[in-house]
């Protein structure tokens, strides 16, 4: 969960580049960049927080170490 | 307005370091929330309104919800009132109140200052993002929807699956728990079945 969340906080740092970036030159590219930031976030936030559900449902656990083996 | 800029900037690196160190997921999603109202202001000081509201509405609103929810429910069980009561003792909203706080004064004070709410060069109107983006960029937006669409079922496909399994647990309980004792209940004082003849 705080993978998840720390990775919200880098997309974020991000997208405050670019909008500061747009805001210094007076362009609106960095704007945009920064709504295709906040897209592929929510995009990737339903997959991380499905799979958070799946690692509890199945391990009952929210530690991302349980992962160690793999199948076969 | 350089001084709501590096206030609104300083409470954001605040609370994300609050959020990073903190050890509780509930605490650390509400310092979440207070660093990205924090960058909304940010974003508002230095003239992109459309993204701050864009941030407080997206980002606070929908997606921080999504992760208070999926906390909230991973802790089903007997004892999560007592440990929602324990995580949310009024001591623990102090530090993100006054944060908030801090935030609330300063949008205030932006507000009621007019309009010119800018550092430096200048306002990015929401017509012009708007015109740039079904503009030069719509092959863009095209791959955004894209995106999301296979973020939709991809979560779908990862959570659909949980459900058959459950309710097979769920069938499993109730037949042990309840199925058994009535199929042939026992007469009081005797030592056989009701339905034997």
């Amino acid at each position: 969960m705080f993978m998840l969340m720390s990775l919200e906080v880098m997309l974020n740092a991000a997208g405050l580049a670019f909008v500061l970036a747009g805001a210094r030159w007076q362009q609106a590219d960095g704007q945009i960049a920064f709504l295709f930031i906040l897209a592929m976030a929510a995009a990737e936030v339903s997959i991380g927080l499905a799979l958070v559900l799946q690692l509890y449902h199945h391990f009952n656990s929210l530690d991302a170490d349980v992962l160690s083996g793999m199948k076969g | 307005m350089e001084v709501a800029f590096y206030i609104a900037a300083a409470v954001a690196i605040i609370s994300t370091i609050l959020m990073l160190t903190g050890l509780n997921v509930v605490h650390a999603l509400l310092y979440l929330i207070v660093s990205l109202l924090a960058i909304a202001v940010v974003f508002y000081a230095i003239g992109a309104p459309f993204v701050a509201a864009l941030e407080v509405i997206i980002y606070a609103g929908a997606i921080m919800v999504l992760f208070v929810f999926v906390v909230m429910m991973l802790n089903l069980g007997e004892h999560a009132i007592s440990m929602e009561k324990a995580w949310l003792t009024p001591g623990i909203w102090i530090g993100p109140t006054i944060l908030a706080g801090l935030l609330l004064v300063e949008v205030a004070y932006l507000v009621a200052r007019g309009g010119g709410a800018h550092m430096g060069a200048g306002i990015v109107a929401p017509k012009q993002v708007g015109i740039v983006l079904f503009g030069p960029y719509v092959i863009g937006v095209e791959l955004a929807s894209m995106l999301l669409l296979a973020g939709l079922v991809g979560a779908y496909h990862l959570g659909v699956r949980t459900t058959p399994r459950s309710e097979v647990r769920n069938a499993r309980d109730t037949h042990t728990r309840w199925a058994a004792p009535r199929r042939d209940p026992v007469l009081p004082g005797t030592d056989r079945p009701a339905r034997t003849p």
